[in-house]
C-alpha cells in the first residue's frame, strides 16, 4: 500500500512513496539515511527517536510515516548550520552531557524545542520535559544542566 | 513494519460515520499511541485502520454560553495541559493530562484515545468521572451521549458499537462550578509510568462543612470508579480530620482492586484511604477552604 507524500526535511522538500506500514522511523532511518534518528525500544519508552514534527517532539517509532504528509520534519542533522554547533549542541558539549551519544540526537532536539518555545522553565519543570528520554550512562545531571545553559544562552542571544 | 491492512483518512465526521457504517471492522486510529503499540505487540492483527486525525473540528477544546466545557475527541494532552479554559475551571484534568507519558507521548496522546481505549488506569478518567462528563457518540444514524460512568463495561470494554465514534467530552458547569478539585497520580517514578493508583477528588464547601464531595478512582477496579458511600457520608459533615479519615476509610469500600506484578490489593486499598485524603486537603483549599492542619 505505497502513498505519495510530500514534507519539508530539514529545510529541504522531498516527494517520497512510503508504505502506510511503515513508521517515520523506518522512513527516515533506513530508507532516507539520517541515521542521527536512533531505534531505541520501538515502542515510545526511549525517546531515541525523537525528530521535530512542525516544531514539536515526537517519537517517531510511534509515528506512521503517511502523517508526515505536508508537515515540516527536523532532526538532528539539519541543527547545526554551515558546519556551526547550535548553542544547545555546544551546551551540551561543554557540559559533557554526551557519553556514548545514543540519547543526544533526542535530547537535542528536545532542548531546541524548549529552547523555541520562548518559555522559561523551573528546574523542576525542565526534568518533566527531559522525562521521555532514557540515558544509559551519564546519570542527567550533566544532560539537565546543558539545558538549562542551552535555555541561559538562548536567552541571551534573543536579548542582543 | 506494522501489521496494518489497510489505511483509510477521514475528512470529517460524517465521512468517518459512513465508513464505519459501510465496513465495521474499521479500527479507528487517534494519536495511536495505544493502537500502534499493540500492533507491535502482535494483540492485534491485520488491522484495517480509519484514521481521524485530519478532522480538524475534532480538536477543539471551548466554553459555551451556558458554562459547559467541551473538548474536542483529538485534543491532545499537551493541548489540554497548555489550555487556559482548563487551568481556570478544571485543573484537576490539567494536572492529569500533565501526569501522563512523558512529553512526546502528551504532543500525540489524545483524550479520545484514552477513554475508548477502557483502561482503568487512563489518567484522565478518574477526573472525568468526578466531574460527571458526558461522552458525545456518532453514528450514520445520529447521535447519543452517554455519561463516562455508564460507558465503561469491563476491563478494555466501552460501549461503543462497531459503527459509532466519540466526538466530544460534555463537561457541564454543574460538574465543576464551586469546587475544588485535585488530581493525584501514584506510580514509582515520576513520568513515563502507568499509575499504581489515580485519585480524583472535587470538593463543594460551604462555611466549614462539606456541601458535596465526589471521588473518582482509577485502577481501584477493573474499570474507573466513583466512591458513592464515602461522598453519602461526607454530605453536611464539618470540614476536620476526622471526616476526612472516615472519608478515606468508606473510598476503600466502594473499590474492588486486585493484585497484580505493581502493587498488591492491600496496598492499592492502603493507597485509596490515604491519597484520598491528601487530594481532598489541597481540594479544600481550592475550593476557598481553610488548609486543615
Ligand atoms: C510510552 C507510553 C506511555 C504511556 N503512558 C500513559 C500514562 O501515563 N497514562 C495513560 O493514561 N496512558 C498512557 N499511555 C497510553 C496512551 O498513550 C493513552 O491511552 C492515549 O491517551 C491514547 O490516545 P491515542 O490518541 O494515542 O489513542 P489511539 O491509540 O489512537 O486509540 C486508542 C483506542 O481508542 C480508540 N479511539 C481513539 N479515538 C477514538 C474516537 N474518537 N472514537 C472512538 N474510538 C476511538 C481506538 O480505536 C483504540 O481502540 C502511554 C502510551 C505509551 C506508548
Ligand atoms: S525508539 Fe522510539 S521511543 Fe524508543
Ligand atoms: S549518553 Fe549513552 S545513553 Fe545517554
Amino acid at each position: 500500500m505505497a502513498k505519495k507524500i510530500s514534507f519539508t526535511l530539514n529545510g529541504k522538500a522531498v516527494n517520497f512513496e512510503v508504505d502506510v506500514r511503515e513508521s517515520l522511523l523506518d522512513v527516515l532511518r533506513y530508507r532516507l539515511g539520517y541515521t542521527g534518528v536512533k531505534k531505541g525500544c520501538g515502542v515510545g519508552e526511549c525517546g531515541a527517536c525523537t525528530v521535530l514534527v512542525d516544531g514539536m517532539t515526537v517519537d517517531s517509532c510511534i509515528y506512521l510515516a503517511v502523517w508526515a504528509d505536508g508537515r515540516e520534519i527536523r532532526t538532528i542533522e539539519g541543527i547545526a548550520q554551515d558546519g556551526e554547533l547550535s548553542v544547545v549542541q555546544q551546551a551540551f558539549v561543554e557540559e559533557g552531557a554526551v557519553q556514548c551519544g545514543f540519547c543526544t540526537p533526542g535530547l537535542v532536539l528536545t532542548t531546541t524545542a524548549l529552547l523555541e518555545s520562548g518559555r522559561e522553565y523551573t528546574r523542576e519543570e525542565l526534568k518533566r520535559e527531559l522525562s521521555g528520554h532514557f540515558c544509559r550512562c551519564t546519570g542527567y545531571k550533566n544532560i539537565l544542566k546543558a539545558a538549562e545553559k542551552s535555555l541561559e544562552a538562548g536567552k541571551r542571544q534573543c536579548e542582543e | 513494519m506494522y501489521d496494518i491492512q489497510g489505511y483509510i483518512e477521514a475528512e470529517s465526521v460524517s465521512d468517518a460515520v459512513a465508513l464505519l457504517a459501510s465496513n465495521p471492522r474499521l479500527k479507528i486510529i487517534a494519536g495511536g499511541t495505544d493502537v500502534l503499540i499493540k500492533l507491535r505487540h502482535g494483540q492485534m492483527e491485520g488491522a484495517e485502520l480509519l484514521s481521524i486525525r485530519k478532522i480538524k473540528e475534532l480538536e477543539r477544546i471551548e466554553q459555551l454560553a451556558d458554562g459547559t466545557i467541551v473538548i474536542g475527541a483529538l485534543a491532545t494532552f499537551a493541548q489540554i495541559f497548555h489550555e487556559p479554559i482548563i487551568h481556570n475551571n478544571i485543573p484537576a484534568l490539567a494536572e492529569a493530562a500533565v501526569s501522563m507519558g512523558g512529553p512526546q507521548i502528551r504532543n500525540v496522546a489524545t483524550i479520545g484515545g484514552n477513554i475508548c481505549n477502557g483502561a482503568t488506569s487512563a489518567d484522565s478518567a478518574s477526573t472525568l468521572f468526578a466531574l460527571d462528563a458526558r461522552l458525545r457518540l456518532r453514528s450514520s444514524a445520529g447521535e447519543r451521549v452517554v455519561p463516562v460512568q455508564e460507558f465503561y463495561l469491563g476491563p478494555g470494554k466501552v460501549d461503543l458499537k462497531p459503527d459509532e465514534m466519540l466526538s466530544e467530552f460534555l463537561i457541564s458547569p454543574a460538574g465543576f462550578r464551586g469546587f475544588g478539585g485535585h488530581y493525584i497520580k501514584f506510580a514509582m517514578r515520576k513520568a513515563m509510568d502507568i499509575a499504581t493508583l489515580g485519585v480524583s477528588v472535587m470538593c463543594k464547601i460551604s462555611g466549614d462543612v462539606f456541601r458535596e464531595v465526589k471521588i473518582g478512582l482509577g485502577v481501584a477496579g477493573p474499570t474507573p470508579l466513583r466512591c458513592v458511600e464515602a461522598e453519602e457520608f461526607a454530605k453536611g459533615k464539618a470540614i476536620y480530620a476526622e471526616t476526612l479519615a472516615g472519608i478515606g476509610r468508606l473510598a476503600v469500600k466502594s473499590t474492588n482492586a486486585r493484585t497484580s506484578w505493581r502493587a498488591s490489593r492491600e496496598y492499592r486499598e492502603h493507597l485509596v484511604e490515604e491519597l484520598t485524603q491528601r487530594a481532598l486537603h489541597v481540594a479544600i483549599v481550592r475550593a476557598g477552604g481553610a488548609e486543615i492542619g
